[in-house]
């Protein structure tokens, strides 16, 4: 079947903002899909409200609408635009949610509008457990028993009958929220409440433990002509039990035979062809290790993670040909754009294995609970690819960017046998260390099999890595041990600390040998076919493929790694852009990146994709083989800044800001002398490397001070703190200062925070337009709600904002993006941190004013002038409408995190609310990132005295418009005083029924707690915000929020016909 | 121990010997099947030829008897980048090495494999030796040269069985002529209620037709059809008279048979990935092939013969049929791994066929 003709127009619904389980995989697969219907001469329309996303982009789909991803807005849409159909199944489970929810509101009936690609029956029978269930029996698949349950009671019975382990999965939501394992009736008990109030249907499935068995995954495809293929096996290397996103998962899968293969392939077949599926799936199965037997764990019927996996794996792009399949065509009717001569109809052969590594957000939340189970805790991952299994994983570890360039995690030598065992047996985020140090400690493959229930096959891969690095530890370093080293794939860094060398040496060393990689083609077809598409990974092998043409102009851009909290999408969104220029400037883009959910290291995006760690030993291998005119470092967020020292000490050229001014803004000492000297203030502060320091420094300039390490992104392990006692606890646990890692101590200024992107050529500064920030300074930028244009500044700090900025960007001879955090403070502006680089809000700034940010910083780069590229200095055009920026958590996902907002970042993604007016904008971008602001309802609040005098009269305005408070003694107390009503609720500790069980029983609708002064975990504030996230409550901890909010229900927004409109005629409407 | 393979072309690839095996010649063909190399290592069809397999790590999970495509290994040699030291399986009986070292069949490990494919793929498939030692090294391409013209000859005589033998108790007796099957097509016959009597690859028409079949089935094989002209004069003699399936070698066989000529693929199609549309429905099959040789699109005159099926990477001939007579044929494997591919039916077609 060919192009379905009548399509002309199609609504492609986006996944929303990023949050566990639903990371950038669905820009990289909405992009596609949106490239692969506009090249049909079809119209895109795209719904989707997450600003950082390069499917967004104006020039992605012809109509952009950033509004809430809601029945709501889906219904306006229609109407304006009445599309031909809708493509829901690239939009993750919030797409997938949608259709489902148009089809049962019967709006899909009432337009007339079909889904394309997939019949909604395959929806309902694979999401719905029972449906799912039923037909897995018909076509005699096996599924573990199991039981739908609507409540505890029903759950306690199924495990009177089946027994204990048992897993609970809530219906219809993302990464396993609210699931779990339970081993006892008090778990279930715990688990089950928690799984219902998370299903939007309130609905869990409980279901017979398999953990244990090796899990298996089949992308698999299938078209209109009932044409199947899978594209990839995969293996989790963890057995069941944990999460898929959780997993270390190999590809194509290792420890099957044949026939074990051909069963579940087969099996596979059968499920995508009884649920007619068109387009691609993702199945998984539980495959016992010491038997045939097996089981269907789960089937998506859409593209997800795993897929953007599998293509990256394999070279074949599920979501393109998802979409090809959905306007109309066969699968033998699409060619195969990797080797340019077949079609996509095949199933693609890999000569390398591949290894993904989920990187989870421990390091920012220090105290949550790091261990592994079926819901996902990982924001993001990393793939690598090599000849054998061994390089291809420590080049994945080395890709994570947490310090370690080998299998060897410092902190664990301490730990006792005893201790080493317990940490097996329940996985957590460094399971694989822990099983590296029980090896070097000489435990056996079978004794370490027994423990962590991993295939002896892979430990004994991950022991071939430990046992050759306790040769390099005895023998002398001969060229052959060398050789053996690189070749299994231990990092020089590595080399270097067992031999105790400098890298550096080793490298030299390794060069003098000759011991250089090799890079090979990534081809879909193992060489079969000669390839064209320029995708290449490294190994030692004898031949390279990396071919190159004399006398060519080429870049390297430095993409920025795995998603993680404090660096996501956006800068993968920057990368790509900086491609994008320097293709349109007639320059070869070379870029290297390992995130295998990006649209950067999609295969057509960039001339040349290096699929390999972002440390200076891989990238530098890159640059000597490439031999690029310059490396662009101001896109990859803080990956690669940390990359542009070493590599400039190398003698690389880094194009844009130099060196030296990166170092000016990031080194304490050269950047006060700086500010000092143009006359700018910042608040009082100053650089100390151990605790008494610190201790004098904030009596000097007076409490509460801000403290942090130096040199980070995302505001890690950031606090405010109040006290002597307190600093010195911080200066004690939370950091390790010393002279390498300086801890910085500044005057903690309670201001309106201001913050500005801005391009300079050198000569001219252009402001694209200034935002503020809702939440006063102190909450992480990343964090806080922002509104551009700024909307309530005076005209002196405005026009102070533009001078400073200025000032500072010619003075740091940016060549470039620059990015400025200010905090006005009694009616003085002071400047708090400057970036010489991209910065998380450049997509949304580039898309609000339609200046492309990105594509002038890189142009200037490359040499031109504003001036030359059609722009003037100074502050650009003030829109008309308001934009807010909206954060979203990810709280639901991680257990015994602390909620409440600070300095150091934790939202995982963020939406956009647009509209004209400031109250709608607000309104929009809350609904966006699901929190109802619906009213009345009943409140709960419990406020800290140093916050009464402020909170109260807000309070007072919500009881007026209807809301019931709950209240703790002591805010009941202030909040009567002031003639509130209030039902006073008990502490944690007078007993039950306290304020938590208020909570847990469903009762609240909204919580506002602030927090007391401290960083003590545990303490009554903290299960109460718990208990608010994992009821799905908003909780609002900033007071300037809970203003905002007020604002919104006074304006009563949420009863008001709200307008939809495209991105390109909010910007057309003020450009032109 | 340093080992090296020598290809006619005069390409020098360094690797490790893995075993006791100090010299084997053979053509050097590249497979991409990522997980059969049981069935490969075992499979007739690969009779005189020294395997690469492109991808990297084999032997995973090790070997057991029942996966075998025949009795042992078959080919002369292997070419690997990674032979698996520490298989892991619970049915596992034996590891490849040890395997291998048994069977007397060189094993090349640590080799560039994938640059070997590619000079495979760009100067088509060619003679090769492995060897430990390079010093004599013109001597070693003169040797490469000739083990592949020593296999341009009658492979069939190697691999087929000597002895007639009758498998299963169905109604539907089918002759298979034997020109080195795998084991597995026997069951499959057996399975859909045949009784199957397997004989010699130079049985005549006249000696199956004693056996009273309701139809033959002329196996898969190694090597050229054309040097085994007794086998095409059999099958020519069986026309119309009784219904016949080829398989593979077979189907080559069976188009020589009818007249049509057969040609040498550049480098082969090998590997369980290989698409082909059904020309009667547009159906496209995901099937496991392993040939060298196909059907020449210039020879294609006689309008009876109809062409079925077809590759998708190339356009090549993979299947055909005779208009007014009982006969078709498939050029790849219906059955990749017995029980699980979607193509199976063309065997129950065949059954079907027979029931008329």
């Amino acid at each position: 079947m060919p192009l379905n003709k009548k399509l002309k127009k199609i609504l492609v619904i986006g996944s929303g903002p990023i949050i566990i389980g639903q990371a950038a995989e669905f820009d990289y697969a909405g992009t596609q899909a949106c490239k692969a219907i506009k090249e049909e001469g079809i119209e895109v329309i795209l719904l989707n409200s997450n600003p950082a996303t390069i499917m967004t982009d104006t020039d992605i789909a012809d109509r952009v609408y950033m509004e809430p991803i809601t029945v709501e807005s889906v219904v306006r849409i229609l109407e304006r635009e009445k599309p031909d159909g809708i493509l829901a199944n690239l939009g993750g489970q919030v797409g997938l949610n949608m259709a489902l929810a148009l089809d049962k509101a019967g709006i899909l009936e009432e337009k007339g509008v079909p889904v394309l690609g997939m019949p909604l029956s395959a929806i309902y029978r694979a999401e719905d457990r029972e449906m799912f269930k039923a037909t897995m029996e018909e076509i005699g698949q096996p599924v573990p028993e199991s039981d739908i349950v609507h409540s505890v009671e029903e759950a306690l019975q199924f495990a009177s009958g089946v027994g204990y382990p048992l897993i609970v999965r809530p219906a219809y939501t993302l990464g396993g929220t609210g699931g779990g394992t339970a081993y006892n009736d008090e778990e279930l008990t715990e688990i089950v409440t928690r799984g219902l109030k998370s299903s939007a249907i309130h609905q869990a499935l409980i279901e017979r433990s398999v953990a244990g068995y090796k899990e298996i995954e089949f992308e698999v495809m299938r078209d209109h002509n009932d044409n199947c293929i899978t594209i990839c096996s995969m293996e989790n290397i963890d057995p069941v039990g944990i999460h898929t996103g959780d997993s270390m998962v190999v590809a194509p899968a290792q420890t099957l035979t044949d026939e074990e293969y051909q069963m579940l392939r087969s099996a596979s077949l059968k499920i995508i062809r009884a649920l007619e599926i068109a387009g691609g799936c993702n199945i998984q199965f539980a495959l016992d290790p010491l038997s045939k037997k097996y089981f269907v764990i789960e089937v998506n019927p859409r593209v997800s993670r795993s897929s953007a996996l599998a293509s990256k794996a394999t070279g074949y792009p599920i979501a393109r040909v998802t979409t090809k399949i959905a306007i109309g065509y066969n699968l033998d009717e699409i060619p195969n754009a990797i080797t340019g001569k077949t079609t996509a109809c095949f199933e693609p052969a890999i000569d390398y294995v591949v290894l993904k590594v989920p990187r989870w957000p421990f390091d920012k939340f220090v105290f949550g609970d790091r261990r592994l189970g079926t819901q996902m805790k990982a924001t993001g991952e990393v793939m690598a690819i090599d000849r054998s299994f061994e390089a291809a994983f420590l080049k994945s570890i080395r890709s994570l960017e947490i310090g370690i360039n080998g299998l060897r995690l410092p902190e664990l030598a301490a730990l006792s046998d005893t201790a080493l065992k317990t940490r097996l047996s329940q996985a957590d985020d460094e399971r694989i260390f822990i099983i590296a140090e029980a090896f070097m400690r000489g435990a056996s493959i079978d004794e370490l099999h027994g423990f962590t229930a991993i295939d002896r096959y892979f430990l004994k891969k991950f022991k071939n890595i430990t046992d050759i690095s306790r040769r390099l530890e005895k023998d002398p370093l001969s060229l052959d041990l060398l050789y053996a080293a690189k070749k299994i794939g231990v990092s020089d860094s590595e080399i270097a600390y067992l031999k105790g060398m400098s890298e550096d040496e080793v490298r030299e060393l390794r060069k003098s040998y000759g011991i250089i990689p090799t890079y090979k083609q990534v081809d879909t077809c193992a060489a079969e076919f000669d390839a064209e598409t320029p995708y290449f990974y490294s190994c030692y092998e004898e031949e390279n493929e990396a071919l190159h043409q004399e006398g060519e102009r080429k870049v390297l851009v430095i993409g920025s790694g795995p998603i993680r909290i404090g660096q996501g999408v956006e800068f993968d969104y920057c990368s790509v852009h900086c491609v994008w220029a320097l293709k349109e400037a007639g320059i070869k883009a070379i870029i290297v990146n390992n995130n295998p959910e990006t649209v950067s290291t999609d295969f057509d995006t960039s001339d040349r994709l290096y699929f390999e760690p972002l440390v200076y030993e891989d990238v530098m291998n890159i640059i000597e083989e490439e031999r690029p005119e310059g490396v662009i470092v101001q896109f990859g967020g803080q990956t690669a800044i940390n990359l542009a020292g070493p590599l400039y000490r190398a003698g690389v050229k880094i194009l844009g800001t130099s060196m030296e001014s990166i170092d000016r803004a990031e080194d304490r000492k050269r950047f006060d002398a700086m500010v000092e000297q143009l006359g700018i203030p910042r608040p009082p502060g100053r650089t100390v490397f151990h605790p008494d320091e610190a201790a004098a420094v904030a009596a000097d300039i007076g409490y509460p001070v801000l403290v942090r390490p130096s040199y980070v992104l995302g505001g890690r392990a950031m606090e405010i703190v109040y006290s002597e006692e307190e600093l010195l606890e911080y200066m004690q646990t939370a950091v390790k200062a010393s002279p390498e890692h300086p801890v910085l101590v500044d005057k903690y200024l309670l201001g309106k925070e201001i913050e500005v992107d801005a391009i300079c050529d050198g000569r001219e500064v252009l402001i694209p337009g200034i935002m503020q920030h809702i939440e006063r300074a102190g909450v992480h930028s990343g964090d806080s709600m922002a509104v551009f244009p700024a909307h309530d500044l005076s005209e002196r700090i405005h026009a102070k904002v533009v001078d400073y900025t200025v000032r500072l960007a010619l003075e740091l001879k940016v060549k470039g993006l620059i990015n400025i955090q200010f905090v006005e403070y009694e009616d003085e502006l002071y400047v708090l941190e400057v970036n010489p680089r991209s910065s998380r809000t450049v997509p949304f700034i580039s898309k609000i004013t339609g200046i492309p940010l990105v594509k002038l910083a890189t142009k200037i780069m490359l040499g031109q002038s504003l001036a030359e590229l059609g722009y003037s200095g100074g502050l650009f055009k003030t829109p008309a409408f308001y934009a807010v920026k909206v954060p979203v958590f990810s709280f639901n996902k991680l257990h015994q995190v602390d909620i409440n907002l600070g300095p150091e970042m934790k939202s995982t993604g963020e939406v956009l609310g647009v509209s004209h007016n400031l109250n709608s904008a607000i309104y929009k971008g809350l609904q966006a990132a699901g929190v109802e602001v619906e009213g009345p309802g009943n409140m709960v609040a419990t406020i800290s005295d140093k916050d009464k005098s402020e909170a109260v009269p807000l309070i007072a305005e919500f009881a007026r418009l209807g809301f019931k408070i709950f209240a703790t003694e002591g805010t009941a107390k202030a909040l009567e005083q002031y003639g509130v009503n209030v039902q006073v609720v008990k502490k944690l500790k007078e007993g039950s029924p306290n304020i938590v069980d208020l909570i847990r029983q469903g009762q609240v609708d909204v919580v506002v707690n602030t927090l007391t002064q401290g960083r003590r975990p545990f303490s009554d504030g903290f299960h109460i915000r718990r208990a608010a996230v994992e009821l799905n409550v908003p909780c609002l901890t900033s007071l300037d929020t809970l203003k905002v909010v007020l604002e919104v229900l006074k304006g009563n927004e949420g009863a008001k016909p709200q307008e939809v409109q495209s991105l390109q005629e909010y910007v057309a409407e003020f450009r032109q | 121990m340093k080992g090296y393979l020598v290809l006619e072309n005069g390409r020098v690839f360094t690797g490790k010997m893995l075993n006791d095996c100090m010299m084997a010649g053979g053509e050097v063909v590249f497979t991409t099947a990522m997980i059969s190399y049981q069935d490969i290592i075992t499979d007739p069809s690969y009779y005189g030829q020294i395997v690469v397999m492109t991808y990297p790590l084999v032997g995973n999970v090790g070997l057991v008897e029942k996966s075998y495509a025949s009795k042992g290994a078959m080919l002369r040699g292997l070419v690997l980048r990674e032979a698996t030291d520490f298989p892991s399986h619970y049915e596992m009986e034996t590891d490849l090495i040890s395997f291998l070292n048994k069977s007397e069949i060189a094993v090349l490990t640590e080799v560039d494999t994938r640059a070997l494919t590619r000079v495979i793929r760009n100067e088509g498939s060619m003679g090769g030796m492995i060897t430990d030692s390079i010093e004599n090294r013109n001597w070693l391409i003169e040797k490469a040269k000739n083990a592949k013209k020593e296999l341009e000859g009658d492979l069939v005589q190697y691999v087929t069985r000597k002895n007639i033998m009758c498998f299963g108790r169905g109604e539907l007796r089918v002759v298979m002529v034997d020109l080195g099957t795998k084991r597995g097509y026997i069951d499959l016959l057996v399975k859909r209620g045949c009784e199957v009597v397997a004989v010699p690859a130079q049985t005549t028409a006249w000696e199956i037709l004693e056996l009273n079949p309701k139809g033959i089935l002329i196996s898969d094989g190694p090597g050229d059809p054309q040097a085994i002209g007794y086998a095409v004069e059999t099958c020519r003699s069986l026309l119309g008279k009784k219904p016949i399936f080829g398989i593979g070698l077979g189907h080559q066989v069976l188009a020589l048979a009818l007249g049509l000529r057969i040609k040498r693929l550049p480098y082969g199609h090998r590997g369980s990935n290989h698409p082909v549309k059904d020309l009667d429905n547009g159906r496209i099959y995901i099937t496991t092939q392993n040939h060298g040789f196909c059907i020449d699109e210039a020879s294609l005159v006689n309008p009876d013969i109809q062409v079925t099926l077809r590759s998708v990477n190339d356009g090549s001939i993979e299947g055909i049929r005779h208009q007014s007579l009982p006969v078709c044929s498939v050029q790849f494997d219906p059955e990749g791994f017995p029980g699980y591919s979607e193509t199976g039916f063309f065997l129950d077609d065949f059954v079907g066929m027979l029931k008329k």
